[in-house]
């Protein structure tokens, strides 16, 4: 490859007319002299508060007329989500079959079978037993529960066999440690042991009775000398794709035994959390009997951080933003393509490279003018709607996710980042191709179109894309964690994306440098 | 009016971005229902339309219908051409016109091609996803009434997409900012659509917009689950080419040029 005659002469010195300060200030009075884009932007960020505004406003509880027949309405009643210890919105719906414990103390039991059945209908009809299937879930869970109280969202420690993730000693809902693997049935029964020192609350596991384990242990600070401890039973919804399915669990117990001597008959079975309020779809209503030396313990709903985005009412911080988002982006797109193909058109390019002979420069320059106002705007429209739209949801009678400080401000700093980033790539895509049709398709082609394909295709294709794609980006968005111990279907459409935030904005930022790079070879070796 | 349509027809025909425009359409429609059509994973739950599947690839071909027919008039605006153009060919309706007719001629001929192309391979990849004669699902025929209507109905969809296009495209004068008032006219609405809470308004938003509505003629099976009837569906499209062109004509009439 020979250096072509068209080649801009290299700067050798320092060139006080083409220092960066004044080739940014050339191109922000470029911009800020054409009426026109600044208008559109500022429309843009006014549609962009509308829609996310309107979608904010948009759904109150009440509305069910679309559901198919038989569904029950949940959102015509107040739901309920507890919080957790943490602050966080719960799941804490089991069957509890439970004594009181002064002070320290130890319970063993063995569990010697864990069984369950699967309803036939998705969670938003009323589940019934006789319409279920055998299916263990997978985190299923029968145990050993220690709770200071009963009500829903108290602190807790206890130690479980699952469905098939062996043995577990979960906290305060959100704390998960595994122990023994393997599932539970009758040779190869499960002994749990939970023992009470002060606040250190110890969960132990065995497979004979005799050699114990440690599977983990918590610090429940502030626990009453007088808790409440027993046997618990309880099964989440099993997720085929995007529908959940409530599930019932039955564990049997055994050698039940309470500091050291067998335990007596005054033993209290109670549901906790399966009123008609209470937002964990459940199969059935739980309960306990006693079968001979043993005891038989079945109920539905889980004990967990709350994933409940999917069902109806429910929204994060940032749910409502998409719309508005996409909206803006479009225009943003349009404004940043025409920002370099007008030079193009009107020829006024040769006349900056004339000036400015580093193309580079004027092409990061574009960039950073573009990027810095969009950027500006788009911050200003998330400030405000970020806590306005959590607020009119909130007001409508939905329930929002609790999302801290620190999540929002990453929320609308990051919504904002990915719009900037978009129009820094919309300049370079501009640079490459030069006419505005096929600059703003193809910008259009790669920012929204992902996005709206993520939204619209579900499962692994939207996972996939939300990776690889600049719509990755969109992980910014993301309010509500992952958690490994919830089988969940986390999907774009539930709120959830394949990728943390900061890995996602990476993968924007790894396409925009890859776009100003090719841009500026380009730009560098062809005529203008 | 002959000596316009000619006129018109040359400069469309030379226009440098008219050539890979028209295959690229016919490629990307082709390419999409092909893509649609082998990604696809059967469940059994939810029973699927063999001829909509196949004619997915519209929904991303029009994009570039879109696009011809905006550069038509407005890469005229942006390079002065219209003066001219004017100038020779002075009743402005009459230019409105004929650039429509010689449009609509066009992407009627590609629409053929890429529909048919669609429903060809729809024919032949399909049967492998599962949707074959031994599902239940008859193979993608003409002979089979509404797949003739599906068909036909989307080679209408796309000419009318772009004579929606060209009187956007005529009222704004700005390729830009044409191109992105297009492309969000067509696809906004069906995400706002899915973003919309409440079913009733979906529903009445999917009734509007020109894409949603269109699109309803590609239904086969399942029609009562459909936000409108087919053949309305395309009338609310051809509304909105009327009020389109009704604006635009108007407005050239109106304005300078």
């Amino acid at each position: 490859m020979s250096v072509t005659t068209s080649a801009p002469p290299r700067l050798t010195g320092k060139s006080a007319s083409n220092s960066f300060q004044s080739v940014l200030w050339a191109e922000w009075i470029k911009f800020r002299t054409v009426r026109g884009w600044i208008i559109a932007l500022v429309l843009a960020a006014a549609a962009t508060f509308f829609l996310c505004y309107e979608t904010a406003a948009g759904p109150h509880t009440g509305g069910c007329s679309g559901l198919p027949a038989g569904a029950i309405c949940t959102s015509a009643l107040p739901t309920v989500v507890p919080t957790g210890p943490g602050g966080g919105g719960v799941a804490d719906t089991y069957e509890f079959v439970h004594h009181t414990l002064t002070r320290d103390g130890t319970v063993t039991a063995e569990i010697t079978s864990l069984a369950g059945v699967t309803a036939t209908n998705a969670s938003n009809v009323q589940g019934s037993p006789s319409a279920s299937h055998p299916g263990l879930a997978s985190w299923a869970k029968a145990g050993l529960l220690l709770t200071p109280s009963t009500t829903q969202g108290s602190a807790y420690a206890a130690v479980m066999a699952t469905g098939s993730h062996g043995v577990h000693f979960q906290y305060n809902y959100t704390h998960d440690t595994s122990g023994v693997a393997g599932t539970v049935t009758m040779p190869t029964s499960r002994w749990l042991r939970l023992v009470r020192s002060g606040d250190r609350i110890t969960g132990y596991a065995s497979t004979n009775g005799q050699r114990w384990t440690e599977v983990g242990s918590a610090d429940l600070t502030g626990l009453p000398a007088t808790v409440q401890v027993g046997l618990f039973a309880t099964s989440p919804l099993t997720f085929h794709g995007d529908t959940g399915y409530p599930t019932l669990a039955t564990a049997m117990f055994d050698h039940l035994n309470v500091d050291g001597s067998p335990a007596s008959n005054s033993w209290l079975g109670q549901d906790i959390g399966t009123g008609r309020t209470s937002f964990y779809p459940t199969l059935a209503t739980g309960s306990f009997h006693n079968s001979g030396t043993s005891v038989v313990v079945s109920g539905s709903g889980d004990i967990a951080p709350a994933v409940v985005q999917g069902l109806e009412g429910t929204h994060t911080a940032s749910s409502s933003l998409l719309l508005g988002l996409i909206v803006g982006l479009l225009v943003v797109i349009v404004v940043a393509a025409m920002f370099v193909t007008t030079e193009y058109r009107r020829g006024l390019i040769r006349t900056t490279f004339t000036a400015i002979p580093a193309r580079g420069r004027v092409l990061v320059a574009k960039g950073l003018v573009v990027g810095a106002i969009v950027f500006a705007l788009s911050l200003v429209v998330m400030a405000v709607i970020v806590p306005l739209g959590q607020h009119l949801l909130r007001a409508h009678g939905n329930y929002v996710f609790s999302a801290n400080t620190l999540t929002q401000v990453r929320i609308e700093i990051g919504a904002s980042a990915v719009v900037a980033m978009a129009a820094i790539t919309a300049i370079a895509l501009s640079a490459m191709v030069r006419r505005a049709a096929v600059a703003i398709t193809g910008s259009a082609a790669v920012f929204v179109l992902p996005f709206i394909l993520a939204a619209a295709a579900g499962g692994g294709a939207s996972a996939w894309l939300l990776r690889l794609t600049p719509a990755a980006g969109l992980s910014m968005l993301q309010a509500l964690p992952h958690y490994s111990q919830v089988s969940y279907a986390y999907t774009l459409g539930n709120g959830y994306y394949p990728l943390t935030p900061l890995a996602g904005f990476a993968v924007v930022c790894g396409y925009t440098v890859i776009a100003l790079a090719a841009a500026t070879v380009l730009l560098n070796r062809r005529d203008a | 009016m002959t000596a316009a349509v000619r006129a018109e027809w040359t400069k469309l025909r030379t226009l440098p971005s008219t050539g890979w425009l028209l295959v690229a359409a016919v490629g990307v429609t082709v390419a999409g229902s092909v893509v649609v059509a082998a990604v696809l994973h059967v469940n059994p739950g939810s029973p699927q339309d063999p001829t909509k599947l196949s004619l997915a690839g519209v929904q991303i071909g029009q994009a570039l219908i879109a696009i011809l027919a905006v550069l038509a008039v407005s890469e005229e605006y942006g390079t002065g051409m219209i003066r001219v153009t004017l100038t020779a060919i002075p009743r402005r309706l009459t230019l409105l016109v004929t650039k429509a007719a010689n449009l609509a001629g066009l992407t009627l001929l590609v629409g053929f091609i890429a529909v048919a192309g669609s429903l060809i391979a729809g024919r032949f990849i399909l049967p492998g996803t599962g949707i074959d004669p031994a599902h239940g699902y008859a193979l993608v025929s003409l002979s089979h009434a509404p797949t003739l209507r599906a068909a036909a109905g989307s080679i209408l969809y796309l000419v009318f997409i772009g004579l929606l296009s060209l009187g956007v495209a005529t009222t704004i004068r700005d390729t830009a900012a044409s191109v992105g008032a297009v492309l969000g006219l067509l696809y906004l609405p069906p995400i706002a659509a899915q973003l919309v809470n409440d079913p009733t308004w979906r529903r009445h938003l999917e009734q509007i917009a020109p894409t949603t509505a269109g699109l309803a003629i590609q239904a086969t099976t399942n029609l009562r689950a459909q936000p409108i009837a087919p053949w309305t569906g395309l009338g609310v499209l051809v509304v909105w080419v009327a009020a389109a062109l009704l604006i635009a004509g108007l407005l050239l009439r109106m304005r300078d040029a």
